[in-house]
């Protein structure tokens, strides 16, 4: 059900907008911040500490990105503005995001391979981050027109698992910070908001059914 | 002690503090600690004391020999950085005030001051910061309060005006802007231990073979090498141990980390 203003006053122009502005920019755009931050990085214009900066933006980055996308569906639902053809990107910068991330966490921060096992199987927080990362391989893998033909039914249902894996990455953010700060419960509470508005409103259905 | 140790740039040593008071990123305290009033200052020091008191810092630094001590900082965060301290030995301020038998800890507390410090209304911690000592590790000649880096007065983020340092313990344990100092029978109350037992305890001595439940402390970051900067291998007591080892030969470092 949508809001009652939205839809004619708000949403259709903004659909109309919408229609005009294709997804292949975000591409470029989603490019963009990762290389400034790499060219600040390495000219020594990110502080003191480089290397956890450039490991923190790039997460943070990546939960912002995996949020955009799962304000795709309320967005439609309560607002009635269509961001579908923007959601693979959304879904794809995540993912690019998240490996850039690791990678940082990988090549400049441990460095030491046998201390990377060690971490991923024994630190809970990078389990967990680690575990995000490895679901979202499939769903990259098969971000394209060609998969979501063959895969059919098969496609949503794997794409739900983008679900696990917003509520693993703030999970691995609420496990990794000391003492009690309150940011990463933010992250935690919007995806839970957000994967909440998905629920099924079936007392709303069956009312509307009585009526 | 490690010799031939490199400082780290002021600029590094000021812009990358944790001091939850201000904020728990590193660039907080750079930003928010000169809210903090540490003019006038003073210390309350009581407890199994011969002359308990509130201490104008002056009359604490009166008189002191004021040496500079570079020493590496190794937080328990895995990174770590050289300093240039100035300051003088505790053990020099615990002579003075007349240390009582009996007593076996110092306790020591940090500021308080939600006016002034933006992040202590957050509770992240249950403040006031508090941090304790055994006595013959606050005896210990290389245990400092510092009162300045690179021959400057101390910067708010770093502890102005008069902070701890011990060198072969994790960071925390060198306790910022005290307030208090208590001479005291009974292991202190320690602000990271009380937020997690499991992952801070009393010593806190620097310890590549003790793990941080969420991190390794094998190795560190060290802070400066820039972008393609490598670690180094931690060193037990962060390389102090001809001088501290001593002390914990009857301790089991693994059971009191």
């Amino acid at each position: 059900m949508s809001l009652p203003l939205l839809p004619g006053v708000i949403a259709d122009p903004v659909n109309r907008t919408l229609r005009k502005v294709p997804a292949w920019p975000l591409y470029i755009l989603g490019a963009i911040p990762p290389v400034v931050l790499f060219w600040a990085g390495v000219t020594g214009r990110l502080g003191v500490d480089p290397v956890k900066d450039m490991e923190h933006q790039m997460g943070e980055w990546g939960l912002w990105l995996l949020i955009a996308g799962l304000c795709v569906t309320p967005m439609r639902r309560y607002a009635g503005i269509s961001l579908l053809k923007y959601r693979r990107a959304f879904g794809l910068l995540a993912f690019f995001y998240i490996l850039g991330h690791l990678l940082i966490w990988l090549v400049l921060d441990v460095q030491i391979l046998s201390q990377i096992w060690a971490d991923i199987v024994k630190r809970p927080y990078i389990t967990v981050g680690m575990g995000a990362f490895v679901l979202m391989i499939p769903l990259a893998v098969t971000s394209n027109n060609a998969s979501i033909r063959r895969l059919g039914k098969t496609w949503r249902r794997l794409h739900k698992l983008v679900y696990a894996i917003a509520l693993l990455g703030s999970l691995h953010f609420v496990l990794l910070v000391k003492g009690f700060q309150i940011e990463p419960y933010i992250y935690m509470a919007v995806i839970l908001a957000l994967l909440a508005l998905r629920l099924p409103r079936t007392g709303k259905r069956r009312s509307l059914r009585a009526a | 002690a490690p010799t031939g140790l490199t400082p780290n740039t002021l600029e590094e040593i000021t812009n990358y503090n944790n001091y939850y008071e201000f904020g728990t990123g590193k660039e907080d305290p750079a930003e928010y600690a000169h809210n903090l009033t540490t003019a006038p200052w003073s210390v309350e020091i009581n407890g199994m004391v011969d002359k308990p008191g509130t201490y104008a810092l002056e009359d604490i630094v009166k008189g002191k020999d004021i040496e500079e001590r570079i020493y590496r900082l190794r937080c328990v965060e895995a990174w770590s950085m050289v300093i240039p301290w100035n300051g003088f030995q505790l053990s020099a301020l615990l002579d003075q005030v007349g240390v009582q038998s009996g007593a076996k800890y110092v306790a020591f507390e940090t500021a308080y001051r939600p006016d002034e410090m933006i992040g202590a209304s957050r509770p992240v911690l249950d403040w006031p910061y508090r941090e304790g000592l055994r006595l013959d590790e606050a005896m210990n000649p290389l245990t400092l309060l510092a009162t300045g880096i690179y021959g400057k007065d101390l910067l708010g983020q770093n502890g102005a005006p008069l902070r701890l340092v011990v060198p072969w313990k994790y960071g925390f344990k060198s306790i910022k802007s005290i307030v208090r100092i208590t001479l005291q029978e009974e292991q202190p109350f320690t602000s990271w231990k009380d937020a997690n037992h499991r992952e801070y305890g009393f010593y806190s001595n620097v310890n590549p073979t003790v793990d941080h439940p969420r991190w390794s402390q094998a190795t560190e970051r060290v802070i400066g090498a820039g972008l393609f900067g490598s670690r180094r291998e931690t060193d037990m007591f962060n390389g102090y141990g001809d001088e501290v080892a001593g002390m914990y030969s009857d301790l089991d470092l693994q059971k009191n980390f």
